[in-house]
């Protein structure tokens, strides 16, 4: 896809993240809209090798694993788009007997989905596992993960990042969306992290930066980057700065709407500033 | 009466070491991984037979869950070892989400549980992890009772998808079950044949049912003796029957009798055939220093204080 059809693309996931966390007044607007151009660039962007056909042993194909699993409207809409299950399924979100839970889980059988996220800082760890498989298997296919970086506080991460490094687990693409909100506040005020970069070469990681993570083509260019990066005996590392809420200026650069749907009045305001492009659900 | 020989004294723990060389040997998807435990968890042979199907995680449990979770998005069956108390209670919520919840084909390997670890104390002796583990949907609870059955256990497990929680620990105990059992998930074991008290027994306890029942005999008193390896799924039947005809129970466990075996059992009868119950159990208490005996002896967990069980609940039919 050419870069103005992958931001049309994104467009229209902004609708669609608006209009599922609208519809049942719950789920979280924030980090969807500021990461999604990256599931727009793994998923359409032709960074991943992926099957919509879906085979939860995702043999021969690229995987990723999304940690920071409140964010699965942003998920959802790509893999529907994407062709892993009807797009008007995006209408059952959080509703009684759907597949779309809450929190994105294998559960309910939900194609595209490889296990369950929601409690943070499991993701890492899930994603090694399934590297080290691949390697035993001898499949070259890469191992893609997102995080949140409140969600690095979250111990778990250490000894997951400390085991990738220390045994060289290169087969795997680990980003981090650095939009710098947590529920309750900046995280500099909740938890301050120091220096994520700092930290992760520390440990022994390639670490690489995608400066606006909102821009389809440093997106694009930089997850490009990463992969050229594997297979190099280090696990690699990608800070992503994004915006949480973008798209949408009202929501952006504030942790108020985490996990806050907008109201009526505010999702109008909201599709206006995101136009349909590929049809709304 | 039936005799059942203490053919010498073995480890549970190298029962599922035995176990897991040979699955190395035979299911090539069979993979390990350990927190800093290979030699109390008798991994060694594994690992030298099979370097690159091992995962040493060091001290990092919950990283090691997480990671038995994802290789089984590969088609492998990951065995996870560590003390019982890390198995569990350390990485609750990374094997309720990353392994229940996800339906993920992992087995939870859990040697030193319950008290007879012995001298390195409460920190360590884990006397709740049945329950946290039982209360998971979709999870399989097996406590083994001898060397013979938790290698047997050790290789049925491999053939079952689905999550396991294998439970087995640390002393030397009396090895008496069959060297070439075959082993049925959720299949009770009737060891005796009785018609006054059921006692049903699981891990190490069940060595301490049948001299119970040896002297309960000595006095005249039948006593029908159920091995359950297989805590969950419980085989309701199998108990449902043996109290019909008994009349009144006594379970055995090393573990509290809040959330364990027990309460299990009399969530059954309650459902299905109400009866009397003693629980030989620990009492909602932690363990402590000392030597297995000792602690047995301590905490009422040996063949006196099931003898003395089924005699209370005797009075009670």
């Amino acid at each position: 896809m050419e870069i103005k059809e992958l931001e049309d693309f994104a467009t229209q996931v902004r609708r669609d993240i608006l209009r599922q966390v609208h519809k049942v007044n719950s789920g979280h607007p924030g980090g969807s809209l500021g990461c999604t151009e990256f599931f727009t660039a793994l998923y359409q962007g032709g960074i991943m090798e992926h099957k919509p056909e879906f085979n939860m042993d995702g043999k021969d194909e690229d995987l990723f694993f999304l940690s920071n699993g409140h964010i699965s409207p942003v998920f959802y809409s790509v893999l529907a788009r994407s062709g892993y299950f009807p797009v008007e399924e995006l209408n059952t979100f959080r509703l009684i007997d759907s597949r779309l839970q809450g929190h994105p889980t294998t559960h309910e059988g939900l194609p595209g989905i490889r296990v369950a996220s929601g409690s943070l800082g499991q993701g890492m760890s899930v994603a090694l596992g399934a590297a080290q498989a691949k390697k035993l298997n001898k499949d070259k296919h890469l191992v893609y993960t997102l995080h949140g970086d409140g969600e690095l506080q979250e111990g778990q991460n250490w000894e997951a990042i400390m085991y990738a490094a220390g045994n060289k687990v290169d087969n795997l693409i680990a980003t981090v969306d650095l939009n710098g909100q947590q529920i309750d506040g900046s995280t500099e005020t909740v938890l301050p992290m120091g220096n994520i970069k700092a930290k992760f070469e520390a440990f022994g990681w390639e670490v690489m930066e995608i400066e606006d993570g909102n821009d389809m083509q440093q997106v694009l260019d930089g997850l490009k980057q990463a992969k050229s990066l594997t297979g190099k005996g280090k696990p690699v590392c990608v800070l992503m700065t994004t915006v949480m809420g973008n798209g949408v200026d009202f929501m952006m650069h504030t942790h108020a709407w985490h996990g806050k749907a907008p109201n009526d009045e505010q999702l109008e305001k909201a599709l206006e500033q995101n136009p349909e492009t590929l049809g709304d659900y | 009466m039936k005799t059942y020989t203490d053919t010498g004294k073995k480890d549970t723990r190298s029962g599922f070491g035995a176990g897991l060389t040979e699955l190395g040997r035979t299911n090539p998807n069979v993979v390990a991984l350990c927190a800093d435990l290979v030699g109390s968890l008798k991994m060694q042979d594994f690992i030298d037979e099979h370097p690159d199907r091992f995962f040493q995680v060091g001290i990092a449990e919950a990283n090691m869950m997480g990671m038995a979770a994802g290789l089984t998005i590969g088609g492998k069956i990951p065995f996870a070892g560590t003390f019982a108390n890390f198995a569990t209670g350390r990485v609750y919520d990374q094997i309720r989400q990353s392994i229940a919840y996800s339906g993920k084909n992992v087995k939870i390997c859990a040697s030193h549980s319950g008290v007879t670890l012995g001298e390195d104390g409460a920190t360590h002796q884990i006397l709740e992890d049945i329950g946290l583990m039982k209360m998971l949907p979709g999870m399989t609870v097996i406590n083994t009772c001898d060397y013979n059955q938790t290698k047997a256990a050790t290789l049925a497990i491999a053939e079952h998808d689905g999550p396991v929680y294998l439970r087995f620990g640390r002393p030397k105990v009396a090895n008496f079950t069959a060297e070439d059992q075959k082993f049925e998930i959720g299949k009770a074991v009737r060891l005796y044949e009785g018609e006054d008290v059921t006692i049903i027994a699981t891990g190490h306890l069940v060595w301490e049912a049948i001299q119970a029942a040896q002297k309960l005999s000595e006095k005249g008193i039948s006593a029908d003796v159920i091995n359950i390896h297989t805590i969950k799924p419980l085989d309701e039947q199998a108990i449902i029957n043996s109290v019909k005809k008994t009349g009144c129970v006594v379970t055995a466990e090393e573990h509290n009798f809040l959330g364990g075996l027990g309460e299990s059992v009399a969530r059954t009868l309650a459902e299905n055939h109400p009866a009397p119950q003693e629980f030989v159990a620990t009492q909602d208490t932690f363990g402590e220093s000392g030597t297995p005996e000792q602690l047995f002896e301590k905490y009422g967990l040996n063949a006196d204080a099931i003898l003395k069980a089924a005699q209370r609940v005797l009075k009670r039919k």
